[in-house]
């Protein structure tokens, strides 16, 4: 298995940005001051470079076999098929070194960090996975570390906080604004327009200005170019349709990427719905959000009628992010990929219907490409039967979940026994999907 | 409306620098910053900058968000900033809009520069967009015979300095310290020779912000620059008087009286 180099960034697929970073001459761009500009070109010069320079494609490989334990399994979810009448296949990510996607993107930055010379970099995290992934790589680059986290949040994950402070990293509280991960971006840009000489922004998501969208892309992309081939090997067909959950979307163009081109695989991004979207308690970006720029591209944003940002709501932090990747913005309008809220109550369920068909606790960010995709396999397996395949970016473990977990489903108590509701998902998904495939 | 260019061109007939003063829209209410600006301008200033308050203002320290924050919780709307700008436009001093981008482009780019024009505005000043990522802006700006006021910052190419310049109308803005806005102690040393390679760039007066808050500071910057932008300070000036508004209106005069004699004394 290798690592991919896309022609990202040069314009030769339509679903690519051209080379001022527009895609669908429309979505994205750099709306950035121009102090930052001459980083933002340098760091597009050495990301193409790196990426048509065999030696560093070849490092990085290395480095996510050797370290992240990459290609992840792609694994059938045989309780989980039978339930939906289809064949579920769960791209694993959820076992790489620590415990999602997130490390590829970091460790492709900070390889590239190394390679421009420079010896700091800062991050922006909202629930810590990307803080940590981090500090991770950091540590291991031997790079200084500081990692931005809305204060809010730092209080919601103390556990998070202490990994990057136990890997070296600094953590520094952002009061300003709504106190949460846009916040966070803002304090790392305004840090990075002082120390952008020596200092490398380690962006967490395929958003921001170019080149981030598309060299988070590139750096995530293994997921699907694994998967793909991983499909081939193992049941000789392409998938039918692949999904994801969709914050900002780097699992999710991650994953979309190798299969944009196989016009018969149906794409479905699946996003945070809070508590519905009619309630206005979401994170909806795309499904509910207007064109606008924040963060330095024109993208789908949760915004109010004056294009002040609106402060969005989801039951996972990590999805918790009033706009989104721009090429997602683009695949939505282009049409080539479907995005469809899932509340917080679906994902809690499909959280509790995988750790008990299959003793998997998936992240609740993945929770909610579970719970999207099994309707999606559902109606596939009353198309075209038990075959119908379908592949599950599953792009980060519970663990750091359980906190939430525990209030949710009123866990943790050893004397009450098994929650007697959590026994019951299990049940009412199996009738729900059943009548759903007699319908 | 009053291009801003002609402020350079009063200030540089009585050989001095411009003083150009920032505040936001809506602070401490949207009539109280129509007050402090007018008295900006009744004591020393030679154009106004008013800031659009937005809820992710990159490119701000903690004092110009602290006031932006408290205008967003007062309920500032864009339709205050327009009034706003008639206002202080009524006194004949140049008057500009410093924006973040998004709330333009929510606005409408075309009706916002109708609109601002029509308030007698005289542009705007966009501290996230540049010339090759601003066309729509450049184009509606020319429309409505608005300022252009692109940003240039120490780590800007010469390419790009001349590219901007040249897409600059009114004025060009040096951002002359690597950072954030925000007061500083010392003026920095990449801010006259960035004045410089936009001066052979072009022939658009340079104007520099730089954090400077007291009359020397400005004197010193006045020595190389057409104008000197002022922000924090006059920020700073309400923020310690919150709550007493003629307190702050005091503070701010004389905080204008002292700047606007730096300028006069640079050469």
């Amino acid at each position: 298995m290798s690592v991919q180099p896309s022609t990202t960034g040069r314009g030769t697929s339509r679903y690519d940005a051209d080379e001022r970073g527009y895609f669908g001459q429309t979505w994205g761009g750099r709306f950035m001051p121009e102090a930052l500009v001459a980083a933002l070109d340098e760091l597009t010069e050495a990301w193409q470079e790196a990426m048509a320079d065999a030696a560093f494609v070849a490092d990085f490989e290395r480095v996510l076999r050797d370290y992240a334990g990459t290609p992840s399994r792609l694994y059938h979810a045989e309780r989980l098929s039978e339930l939906v009448g289809a064949r579920v296949l769960l791209k694993r990510e959820d076992l790489n070194h620590t415990g999602a996607h997130k490390i590829r993107n970091v460790l492709g930055q900070a390889l590239l960090t190394k390679r421009m010379g420079k010896t700091r970099v800062i991050a922006e995290t909202g629930a810590g996975q990307h803080g940590v992934a981090s500090a991770t790589a950091a540590a291991w680059f031997d790079l200084d570390c500081t990692v931005y986290m809305g204060a809010v949040d730092t209080r919601r994950q103390a556990l998070n906080v202490a990994r990057m402070q136990l890997l070296g990293a600094k953590v520094v509280p952002v009061e300003s604004g709504s106190a949460t991960l846009k916040d966070a971006i803002n304090e790392a840009l305004r840090d990075w327009v002082a120390s952008v000489d020596h200092t490398a922004y380690l962006f967490g998501t395929a958003a921001g200005p170019h080149p981030f969208p598309s060299m988070v892309r590139d750096f995530c992309r293994g997921i699907g170019d694994e998967a793909r081939e991983q499909c081939l090997e193992q049941y000789g067909v392409l998938p039918d349709a692949v999904a994801a959950c969709v914050g900002g979307g780097s699992n999710a163009i991650g994953l979309f990427t190798a299969f944009l081109e196989d016009e018969g695989v149906e794409i479905h991004g699946f996003e945070p719905g809070g508590d519905g979207v009619e309630t206005g308690r979401h994170a909806a970006t795309i499904h509910a959000g207007e064109a606008g720029v924040l963060h330095g591209a024109r993208t789908y944003v949760l915004q109010d009628d004056d294009g002040q940002t609106v402060e969005s709501h989801s039951i996972s932090a990590g999805l918790d992010y009033p706009g989104v990747g721009p090429q997602h913005s683009w695949l939505a309008a282009a049409g080539r990929a479907t995005y469809t809220p899932v509340t917080d109550a679906q994902a809690m369920d499909a959280m509790a219907l995988l750790s008990r068909t299959e003793g998997i606790i998936p992240a609740i960010e993945s929770a909610h490409a579970i719970a999207g995709a099994l309707d999606v396999a559902t109606r596939l397996g009353q198309e075209k039967g038990p075959d119908a395949t379908v592949i599950i970016n599953l792009s980060g473990r519970g663990d750091k979940d359980m906190g939430t977990a525990i209030e949710w489903f009123g866990l943790g108590d050893a004397d009450l026994g098994p929650d007697a509701d959590l026994e019951q998902v299990e049940a009412d998904a199996a009738t729900e999907l059943d009548t759903e495939a007699q319908q | 409306m009053t291009s801003t260019s002609t402020a350079f061109a009063t200030a540089r007939a009585e050989g001095r620098a411009a003083l150009i003063g920032y505040l936001p829209a809506g602070y401490p209410s949207v009539d109280g910053s129509i007050e402090a600006m007018k008295v900006m301008v009744e004591a020393g200033c030679d154009a106004i900058e008013i800031g659009l308050p937005y809820s992710d203002p990159v490119m701000d320290g903690p004092t110009i968000q602290a006031a932006a924050q408290a205008a967003l919780d007062g309920g500032v709307r864009t339709s205050d900033v327009m009034r706003v700008v008639a206002e202080v436009a009524a006194t004949d001093v140049p008057t500009l809009v410093m924006t973040y981008w998004n709330p333009v482009e929510r606005y409408g780019v075309e009706r916002f520069a109708a609109d601002l024009a029509a308030a007698g505005g005289a542009g705007l000043i966009t501290p996230d967009i540049t010339p090759d990522h601003g066309a729509e802006w450049i184009a509606a700006a020319d429309e409505h015979g608005l300022d252009k006021v692109f940003l240039v910052a120490p780590s800007s190419t010469d390419d790009r300095i001349a590219m901007t310049a040249h897409e600059s109308r009114g004025f060009v803005y040096a951002a002359a310290v690597m950072g954030v806005t925000g007061a500083r102690d010392a003026t920095s040393d990449l801010a006259g020779p960035l004045v410089d390679r936009v001066r052979s760039a072009g022939d658009v007066p340079v104007a520099v912000g730089i954090g400077v808050s007291n009359g020397d500071q400005a004197a010193e910057v006045a020595g190389f620059a057409d104008g000197v932008i002022v922000g924090s300070a006059f920020v700073r000036c309400l923020l310690d008087h919150e709550g007493d508004l003629p307190a702050g209106l005091d503070a701010l005069r004389s905080l204008t009286t002292d700047l606007a004699e730096g300028v006069r004394r640079a050469r």
